[in-house]
């Protein structure tokens, strides 16, 4: 137990010391002349932001960056890298899948995260539906490989089947199916294990900001006699717009990242990998970080389509104020 | 990563001997010196001289039940040193050893699997070479072969430690009683049993599983260098390995090719399981199961396959399985392939120098040893103290002057190929790609120099 | 991650501070979408929510032979129960310590200050981009936006030797093998996406309420504590949640930072070691799963409460 105490102290002390730098802060800032005020507030309140990501974020991309033209002795070797991943015969099967991944988990993910949400609003029970399908959000996502896993297990016709799915199939009169093995459907029965955890993301998020419609416009809607499903789409859809670009931007750029759910289930074999998995395999596993670093900079490019779109808005949503 | 297998690679025969699981039990709490263990007996130890609060920090792949044998090896030298050996097992060791020696924070020992990797580490300036102490001791004990394995660009770097030997056929020494087979003595002899097997319709003669998480094919690549090893020789087999031979040369084509016969062919396997393809979604462990209830005549697996049967299972020449090396072009042909730990290291003192004798020394090997599940290639060690049949018979084969070892071909390759493209090779050839459409994928994966 | 952007009046309600004294009118505002039909889809969407972790659970609960032999829906036909998988995970010797309750500890103590941290300093952040001017505001926060795709993986080593390397002297300011590590490289990481959620939240927050203080003579700390904070709160608490279960879950900064022994190292680590290479050893995975999974979920359901009844507030309030 003297563990614990331990333990704690030094959590206490963090958090102290944490405070301290914060509150410093705070007093420098407050107390700084008043011609240099504003500017002393934005240095200090972004300083703490900025040094961390520079020493965690920014260093670490401008070294990946050129990681990606040297090779795994670190020697430079100009663009080797890329070339060897455009012209591997699996790297636009990789291409594909992550392409495949980057749209159908934001769309259905929030699509089902947004009916689930509007179906049970209000509804009695509704925290602990809602809680039904958060629950994959708690389990890591390996944890869930391994959930899934089990879902889609096979075992020859003579044997008796322990996954569900397959066992479906032969209550139905079918065959038990190799589920992860054959390409191209494998793909989508991976992405429905991101599906099922991002689901529960979106689900909590859209229904807050439907909670946080106005009750006066919904009611006057309603008085106008608008059916269920143009209230829908003509109050709720646009009043949670801004949760919804949330939602899909967080839940595209959490998707172009996933690996762990393609290693844990198929280790990118059969046709599935994508490019995060390609990365992480090829850094890690194989023991070449410029290729490693050089998908990771492909990665970056897929992205900025969504940062852009996202600057535009940013923009858009100044010009209003 | 290369996890499942290495980890294994040093396992256990644990299931092997109650013997062992009681000495595990009762292997007490490494940390502590208990007052008559420190009396005991230094004398051994007296070369290593004594150190005051000194520490080595040791990283390693071994886990679990394992580790506690690990650590427990080395209490005594502990005990009469004053060395504090801190020790951490990992299942993520490959990707960590590295991502720590890159950020300047590593263990000073290591303790790694593959010769590829210890290469890798070497070459990227990460090791110190071995005190001289440790590199005559590896002379005196270890077959110039093994040396050869902890030696990049003629430094010599780290000592061998623990071995396993691949290519056993595990089978059913009953079952081959009541059907009055024999156990073969070449490869031809081999396929004919097969076929008999096969035949005569009660059961399929091979079960075999490659699912390892994403280590998954590992165990096919071992089929594959059983049978190269055996049908085109060592020499062949080392080009194969340093690329000397591109990997889509004919031999290796014909290796996967008679690997083929008996993998890919549907009245062959999966015994038990299901058809051909089952064998990259059943895992490793599980892979063998179907020899126990009589559904499955044959499995291919090293000799830590005898931690995979369920408990109770008695693995003997006349018990429930036992297992025979996988047999070459010609009878009596001892040409094995195996496996094994190197500890390298990363930090330059004195008592990582006495460390490093330790590990390389013969009462390692026997304190190792004899608390079960292990082998080793150390001619000093004493095959008596095996706990298992097996492991004794395996501990001769590997001290035999006529044995032919060589070191698992996968753990030998650049990571990009040995824990990548032909792991999922493989499982694209089980799957149902061609031999060649294989070997030329591998092939263009291997990273040029 | 909350994306309560969307709810532009939810700050003002904080303020009204009387959520529960309205909630009446949302018992009268019924719902209306919902149909026969679109409960029946809800309870559709929550049963397949569901089932594959209550087949882990039931799983978890049965004996060894039992998973192998048949489906878990076979539990009615042998009533079997064990907690023996449960024991083997907390229990089974593995390496010296088998103390899963010490791994437990370091979990909580890597994940208070790793969500804390981030939140003050992603919120201060917020703040100034939501209410600062300076030039070429718009484009440093697009690229704290961007940041968020610089893969984990690839960030790992070189903020690593960073810390090695941090020291006065002989005395390193971070030494390894300490919480210290995790907490900065989790408050790190947790930044891009905090920072943008927040200052979405943030910059919705009225205008006058900002300038009403202003005129007050309120310095930018005391608006910051005192307004921007309290007002933000629910949407505080959803991401709070969030990073709270991504740091619960990790394993891969844990892997690179804890140095792996029990006095620092999370239960992930520890459950990944256990159960880690035995790909088929249901019985010791899904128990696992299991223990990890009680804190998240006592925390989703913990504070759910804190961040909807924010929202609703806000909501009602119009």
């Amino acid at each position: 137990m003297e563990d614990v105490g331990d333990k704690l102290v030094q959590v206490v002390i963090a958090l102290a010391i944490f405070a301290a730098i914060i509150a410093l802060i705070m007093l420098l800032v407050d107390r700084a002349p008043k011609t240099f005020r504003d500017k002393a507030t934005i240095i200090g309140f972004l300083a703490p932001a900025v040094v961390l990501l520079a020493i965690g974020l920014i260093w670490p991309a401008i070294q990946t960056t050129y990681l990606a033209f040297t090779d795994r002795n670190g020697a430079p070797n100009g663009v080797d890298n890329f070339v060897w991943m455009f012209t591997q015969p699996e790297a636009l099967v990789t291409l594909r899948n992550t392409l495949l991944w980057v749209v159908l988990v934001p769309l259905m993910s929030t699509g089902i995260g947004l009916a689930y949400a509007v179906f049970i609003d209000r509804a009695r029970g509704e925290k602990a539906l809602k809680a039904l399908v958060f629950m994959p959000m708690a389990i890591s996502m390996v944890g869930a490989g391994v959930i899934w896993k089990f879902m889609y297990t096979y075992r020859g016709a003579e044997r008796e089947q322990i996954g569900l799915l397959n066992q479906i199939l032969v209550w139905l009169g079918g065959e038990s199916k190799q589920f992860l093995l054959d390409a191209p459907e494998n793909t989508f029965f991976l992405i429905a294990v991101m599906v099922w955890i991002q689901t529960g993301f979106a689900m909590v998020i859209l229904s807050a900001a439907i909670k946080g419609i106005p009750t006066e416009i919904v009611e006057a809607a309603r008085l106008d006699g608008a059916s269920a499903w143009q209230q829908f789409f003509s109050i709720t859809i646009p009043s949670i717009r801004g949760a919804l670009i949330v939602v899909v931007t967080t839940i595209t750029i959490g998707t172009l990242k996933v690996f762990d759910i393609v290693r844990t289930m198929t280790a990118g074999n059969f046709e599935t990998s994508v490019v995060a998995n390609e990365m992480y395999t090829q850094a890690f596993r194989a023991g070449e970080p410029g290729r490693g670093a050089a998908l990771a900079l492909v990665l970056f490019l897929m992205v900025l389509p969504i940062v852009l779109y996202n600057a535009r808005q940013l923009k858009k949503q100044r010009e209003i104020r | 990563m290369h996890t499942a297998r290495s980890r294994k690679a040093v396992l256990p025969l644990a299931a092997l001997s109650a013997m062992a699981l009681t000495l595990s039990a009762c292997g007490g709490n490494s940390e502590e010196p208990s007052g008559s263990a420190a009396a005991a007996d230094c004398s051994a130890y007296e070369s290593y001289g004594t150190f005051d609060g000194a520490e080595v920090s040791v990283y390693s792949t071994i886990t679990d039940t394992e580790q506690d044998k690990l650590e427990q090896s080395w209490v005594p030298f502990e005990e009469c040193t004053g060395i504090d050996v801190v020790y951490e097992g990992s299942n993520e060791f490959e990707t960590q050893l590295q991502v720590r020696a890159q950020a300047g924070n590593p263990p000073d020992v290591a303790i790694i699997p593959q010769p590829g990797l210890l290469a890798a580490q070497a070459r990227a300036g990460n090791l110190k070479p071995a005190p001289q102490e440790v590199s005559d001791l590896v002379d005196e004990n270890w077959s110039a072969d093994w040396k050869a394995y902890g030696t990049i660009d003629g430094t010599f770097y780290a000592a061998p430690m623990l071995a396993s030997v691949k290519g056993y056929v595990w089978y059913s020494p009953t079952a081959f009683k009541d059907k009055g087979w024999e156990v073969p003595q070449t490869w031809d002899e081999m396929m004919a049993l097969t076929k008999t097997i096969a035949d005569e319709g009660t059961m399929k003669p091979w079960c075999a599983g490659f699912e390892s998480g994403d280590a998954t094919g590992w165990a096919g690549t071992d089929w594959i260098e059983d049978a190269l090893l055996r049908q085109a020789g060592p020499d062949v087999y080392d080009q194969w390995v340093n690329h000397d031979i591109p990997f889509n040369d004919p031999q290796v084509a014909d290796a996967f090719d008679a690997v083929g016969d008996i993998l890919k062919n549907e009245d062959y396997v999966n015994g038990g399981i299901g058809d051909v393809r089952s064998i990259i979604s059943t895992s490793v462990d599980d892979g063998g199961l179907p020899v126990i209830d009589g559904s499955c005549a044959m499995h291919h697996q090293a000799t830590f396959q005898a931690a995979n049967w369920p408990e109770g299972t008695n693995v003997a020449e006349d018990g429930d399985v036992w297992a025979f090396i996988t047999p070459g072009q010609e009878a009596g042909a001892s040409a094995i392939t195996g496996g094994g730990e190197f500890v390298a290291a990363y930090t330059e003192s004195e008592e990582v120098s006495a460390y490093l004798q330790f590990m390389a020394s013969p009462e390692f090997a026997n304190k190792r040893v004899e608390q079960g599940a292990a082998i080793s290639a150390n001619k000093g060690l004493d095959p008596a103290l095996a706990t298992s049949e097996l492991d004794r018979q395996s501990i001769e084969l590997l001290q035999s002057e006529d044995t032919t070892f060589r070191f698992d071909g996968s753990d030998l390759m650049p990571g990009a190929v040995g824990a990548n493209s032909f792991w999922s090779g493989v499982v694209e050839w089980i799957n149902g790609k061609s031999t060649k459409e294989v070997v030329d994928s591998i092939e263009a994966s291997w990273p040029s120099d | 991650m909350s994306a309560t952007p969307a709810i532009p009046a939810a700050p003002e309600a904080a303020v009204a501070q009387a959520p529960e004294a309205q909630v009446p009118i949302a018992r009268r505002v019924k719902k209306r979408l919902t149909s026969r039909g679109a409960t029946a889809a809800a309870i559709i969407i929550a049963v397949i929510w569901t089932v594959p972790t209550f087949g882990l659970f039931i799983s978890s609960l049965r004996p060894e032979d039992n998973i192998q032999a048949n489906g878990w829906w076979n539990i009615l036909g042998d009533l079997e129960f064990t907690t023996k998988n449960y024991t083997d995970v907390l229990a089974s010797a593995g390496g010296s310590a088998s103390n899963l309750g010490q791994y437990f500890i370091n979990s909580l103590a890597i994940v208070i200050p790793a969500t804390i941290i981030p939140l003050v300093i992603a919120s201060m952040a917020a703040y100034v981009f939501a209410w600062g001017r300076f030039r070429g505001k718009d484009t440093l926060f697009i690229f704290i936006f961007a940041l968020q795709i610089v893969p984990l993986q690839m960030a790992l080593i070189p903020l690593l030797s960073l810390f090695i390397n941090l020291k006065i002297g002989e005395f390193q300011l971070l030494p390894s093998g300490t919480y210290a590590q995790l907490w900065i490289a989790h408050s790190i990481f947790a930044l891009p996406l905090a920072i943008f959620l927040l200052h979405n939240f943030i910059s919705e927050i009225p205008g006058e309420v900002i300038e009403a203080a202003r005129v007050d003579g309120a310095g930018h700390a005391t608006i910051f504590w005192r307004i921007v904070l309290p007002l933000s709160m629910p949407a505080i608490a959803a991401f709070g949640i969030f990073q709270f279960l991504w740091v619960w879950n990790d394993l891969l900064v844990a892997l690179v930072f804890s140095g792996g022994t029990a006095d620092v190292a999370p239960i992930t680590q520890r459950l990944a070691e256990l159960t880690g290479t035995r790909g088929d050893e249901w019985h010791r995975l899904t128990a696992g799963a299991f223990v990890s999974m009680i804190v998240p979920l006592a925390v989703f359901f913990g504070l759910q409460r804190y961040f909807v009844r924010g929202l609703m507030a806000g909501g009602l309030k119009g």
